[in-house]
């Protein structure tokens, strides 16, 4: 049964479309890989879901349920129910994600108490679990402890007790790892697809590390300037990419280059908001680009289990379909 | 946190070397002999001079000069006024509880409007609210606050007659002085209306004080608020899902304040400079009013002694700042 | 699409740059647009003015502004107990207000720069000393200190002036300093200095242009707060004497009009408020347009 479902979310600033058009829906239990560069809008859209899009931010959609509640037209009221207990997000910079005034304590009891409520005891007590189960060594003492006292690794696994504190059914982690040591990374994604697994959560995993999405993720969308450029099965995206994007992607990884004097790399950069292209917007970039993809906008092909915004999708030889 | 407290407190120590340093040197500056300066037009007989000379100690190496007056200043000796004869310190602990009312009431007015000026502004950043608060907030910054005083005094109490013009309590009320503290006084008094009266007397002096600290802090609130708005833990609290009156003053309000408070310390110097000036134009009894006079009077004992108490006053206020703002911020506090 | 035909910005010159951000500013364009009318005000004194500022008008005491009853065309703004014309003793007391002002800033602003250059350059106990003597002067508010350093050296428009360009030093020092040791740690001072550039060479050549940007905010700032200072010691009778035509002066015995003359006590004061708002204005303009990072 989907967690969540959307259909044609945008997020406008003004004139800049930071998300154009996006649609997917998430499982429960499922793991969504969304990887792009930077500028992409893969942060925005999971911000939008979470309501934390400010003005001039401009969210719009013909749908955005969550376990079939409409989550645009609720009160805020309703909504912020709902956010931080059946979806919780974890954020890219854990050093500076947590309130520098207050105990890490303080601020896993707040999230414990404005959805669940308790005695200060119970509550306490939660909150040692809590730091227990995300592998903090000694969680009584360290309730006590303020954020700039912990590591970078210490404090993302704070905010993922923060954040599974109320046992949510999604969990959006944007960029979880980016800001953290190399040797960190890998414990804090094995702790969250642990979690992930043994609570049985929907997990949307932002990234752009492409490697581990195919470790990891089910299910795998590919944006680019704040589109959704391919999406799919994560075996099937990554053996046979669709989209000249997504392969330029995958051919830009180390591990594809072995053997090669050169990593390829995609030349230029995501347009902004001043040098958005006329047709698709890779065509700049695009190795394939023909006057067609200049001039006219493609659309998006297939079902929404495996879609493709592309003219001339590539075949399983990664060359375009005539 | 006691180490903390400590290294402020040493950083004090020649800071005030320095004020004694700057206060026993001003004296000194006076062109012409201070002697005669002190005794004005009458003059003074060579005899007398001498004497006043050795009694002052001008006679002695400026060093042994300064060793007496610091001395002196630590045991409460600040010397006596020319003109009453009364010891500086007895005369400035008469005078310093108005002050001290009236600087109190300024800063409570300044802070309760102040704050919730510029916490409202940022939050609702770029509405007429905003623009408006950011608009009286520069002006008030800008504001001569002697004119400001005799604004508010033509339109309120001229005009309008709605506040007495001047003095800390109407003259009908005969007020033993207990604490120095009119508003206490009056109660203490008991007699109807004294109170009030000592109140409706406050009003306007009150607000001239505080009408630049205000602007100063609704503008640094407002700026220091904006900028943990944007910060990534109030996201977080955000994503808690928490609400927004709870995300501001739990969240927000308790980062914005620490570079604030330094500002309120800040002020007290503001404060005790303009009691000078509105002192002046309020007829109020307080250390201001009384330094100005003394100068006027070429009372230089009382000049002397006055700058360094009030500047003393000064350090000593933002010392406790200083410790304040490290019992705010947990990253100073456990800092080494 | 009409996303595709905005075009991006043509990249400016810095000057352009900060012009843009300047004039985009409209409480920073009405300030200037102010202070350039005070100047040429303070220029041509003897030109605008009706009257002299000191020509007493034996049968116009106490004249109301002329739109009042009782008022003359004569005397816009009204007249003084002895029969001045209001509004020529403004426009006078422009030119000597803008004066002062000049006068302290460019004192504290030179000796700022100096002493703010030796003590980031040299470091170690010249450093320690000079901060510490400016940490004491900031300990005392610059209106005691002032009042404090007239009180000695008696009551003068010169003496007044001095005191004011001394109290203000305090933040041109600190300013010139922490921006000498930001710019000191940068690898061009290095390799200035590698290459024998002279210790001067380095002062004013190599650092200083890059503290300029906050200084001359800091000096925009200081005029305003200059010529509040000034109006404050010339009310309570520190500053300019009684017969010179000076903002705070002319209010200084204004306390025994409030009764009975409104004009005495509003005017001059309302040019002051004026004048210290233009200046803030521009000052806030200056420091966003020099600082367009610090742009929210």
């Amino acid at each position: 049964m989907s967690l969540l479902k959307l259909e044609n979310l945008s997020v406008t600033f003004g004139n800049f479309r930071a998300v154009d058009q996006i649609s997917y829906s998430v499982n429960e239990g499922e793991v969504l890989g969304i990887v792009g560069e930077s500028g992409s809008g893969k942060s925005v859209s999971s911000l939008s879901l979470m309501g934390l899009i400010d003005y001039p931010g401009k969210v719009s959609a013909d749908q955005l349920t969550f376990m079939d509640q409409d989550l645009l037209s609720m009160p805020e009221a309703q909504r912020r129910k709902i956010t931080g207990s059946d979806i919780a997000m974890i954020f890219q910079d854990p050093m500076t994600s947590l309130n520098p005034c207050f105990t890490v304590g303080y601020q896993i009891i707040e999230a414990l108490k404005t959805h669940q409520g308790g005695t200060k005891k119970e509550l306490k007590h939660r909150a040692i679990e809590l730091l227990t189960l995300v592998g903090i060594p000694a969680p009584e003492s360290r309730l006590s402890a303020y954020p700039h006292q912990l590591s970078g690794g210490m404090s993302q696994r704070v905010m993922i007790a923060i954040a599974i504190a109320c046992n949510p059914k999604l969990l959006i982690a944007d960029e979880p790892t980016t800001a953290l040591d190399v040797t960190i990374q890998a414990q804090i994604i094995d702790l969250l697809i642990d979690l992930q697994k043994e609570k049985q959560m929907g997990l949307v995993l932002i990234t752009h590390d492409l490697a581990l999405v195919a470790e990891v993720a089910h299910r795998v969308i590919v944006m680019y300037a704040g589109q959704i450029v391919e999406s799919g099965p994560a075996s099937e995206v990554f053996s046979a990419p669709k989209h000249p994007y997504t392969q330029a992607l995958l051919a830009s990884l180390p591990e594809s280059a072995a053997g090669r004097a050169r990593l390829q790399a995609l030349p230029g950069v995501v347009p902004g908001q001043y040098d958005r292209p006329k047709g698709c917007l890779l065509s700049p970039r695009c190795p394939y680009v023909t006057d067609h993809c200049r001039n006219v906008e493609p659309t998006s092909q297939g079902s929404l289990e495996r879609q493709v915004k592309c003219h001339t999708p590539l075949n399983t030889q990664g060359r375009p379909a005539a | 946190m006691f180490q903390f407290i400590f290294r402020r407190l040493s950083l004090v120590i020649p800071t005030f070397i320095g004020i004694t340093l700057l206060t026993f040197t001003l004296i000194r500056l006076i062109p012409g002999d201070p002697i005669e300066v002190m005794a004005g037009e009458r003059g003074v007989s060579a005899e007398r001079h001498a004497e006043l000379s050795a009694q002052l100690g001008f006679d002695q190496p400026l060093y042994v000069q300064y060793f007496h007056y610091v001395t002196g200043v630590l045991q409460g000796d600040l010397g006596n006024s020319l003109v009453t004869k009364e010891p500086v310190l007895s005369e400035f602990l008469t005078l310093f509880p108005a002050t001290i009312e009236l600087a109190f009431c300024a800063a409570i007015f300044a802070i309760f409007v102040g704050l919730p000026a510029g916490m409202i502004a940022a939050v609702k950043r770029g509405t007429l609210f905003d623009h408006s608060v950011m608009t009286f907030s520069l002006t008030g910054y800008s504001m001569p606050i002697f004119w400001w005083a005799l604004l508010l005094m033509l339109i309120f109490s001229v005009t309008l007659g709605w506040t007495p013009v001047s003095g800390r309590i109407d003259v009908v009320y005969w007020i033993d002085d207990v604490t120095g503290f009119m508003l206490v006084d009056s109660i203490l008094s008991g007699e109807d209306g004294a109170f009030s009266s000592a109140v409706a007397h406050l009003i306007l002096p009150s607000i001239v004080l505080g009408t630049i600290p205000m602007a100063v802090i609704a503008r640094m609130t407002r700026s220091s608020m904006l900028e943990v708005l944007s910060e990534d833990y109030i996201r977080t609290a955000r994503a808690k899902g928490i609400a927004p009156w709870r995300v501001i003053i739990i969240h927000a309000l308790r980062n914005a304040l620490i570079p604030v408070i330094t500002v309120i310390g800040l002020q007290v110097g503001i404060l005790l400079s303009g009691a000078i000036l509105t002192e002046t134009v309020f007829a109020w009894p307080g250390i201001g009013k009384w330094l100005i006079e003394s100068i006027s009077r070429r009372d230089y004992p009382v000049v002397q002694g006055g700058i360094l108490i009030v500047a003393t006053i000064i350090i000593v206020v933002n010392l406790m700042v200083d410790i304040t703002y490290g019992i705010v911020n947990p990253r100073i506090r456990h800092s080494r | 699409m009409t996303i595709a035909t905005l075009q991006a910005p043509a990249p400016r010159t810095p000057l352009q740059e900060f012009w843009y951000y300047f004039k985009g500013n409209k409480g920073a364009v009405s300030g200037l647009v102010f202070i350039i009318v005070i100047c040429l005000m303070a220029l041509f004194a003897d030109v605008v003015a009706p009257h002299s500022p000191s020509d007493q008008a034996r049968d116009a005491l106490l004249l109301p502004p002329a739109w009042m009853e009782g008022g003359n065309w004569a005397y816009v703004l009204g007249t003084d107990d002895v029969g001045r014309d209001i509004l020529s003793r403004i426009i006078h007391g422009a030119r000597l207000s803008l004066s002062v002002g000049l006068v302290a800033v460019t004192a504290s602003l030179f000796m700022g720069i100096l002493l703010g250059l030796v003590a980031g350059y040299c470091k170690g106990v010249v450093d320690t000393i000079i901060m510490r003597i400016v940490d004491i002067m900031l300990a005392m508010p610059s209106l005691l200190l002032a009042i404090a350093i007239v009180a000695v050296l008696g009551p003068s428009i010169v003496n007044a002036a001095l005191a004011i360009s001394i109290v203000s030093l305090p933040h041109y020092v600190r300013l010139t300093r922490a921006a000498t040791m930001a710019e000191m740690s940068r690898d061009y001072v290095t390799s200035s200095r590698v290459i024998g550039a002279s210790p001067l060479r380095l002062m004013f050549i190599c650092i200083l242009p890059n503290c300029v940007a906050p200084l001359i905010v800091q000096a925009t700032l200081g005029f305003s707060s200059a010529i509040l200072d000034m109006a404050a010691l010339g009310f309570l009778g520190l500053g300019a004497q009684p017969p010179t035509p000076e903002w705070g002066s002319m209010l200084a015995d204004a306390l025994q009009f409030v009764q009975r003359a409104w004009w005495v006590v509003t005017f001059p004061g309302l040019m002051i408020l004026l004048t210290v708002l233009a200046f803030n204005l521009m000052g806030d303009g200056l420091r966003d347009a020099l600082d367009p990072k610090l742009k929210q």
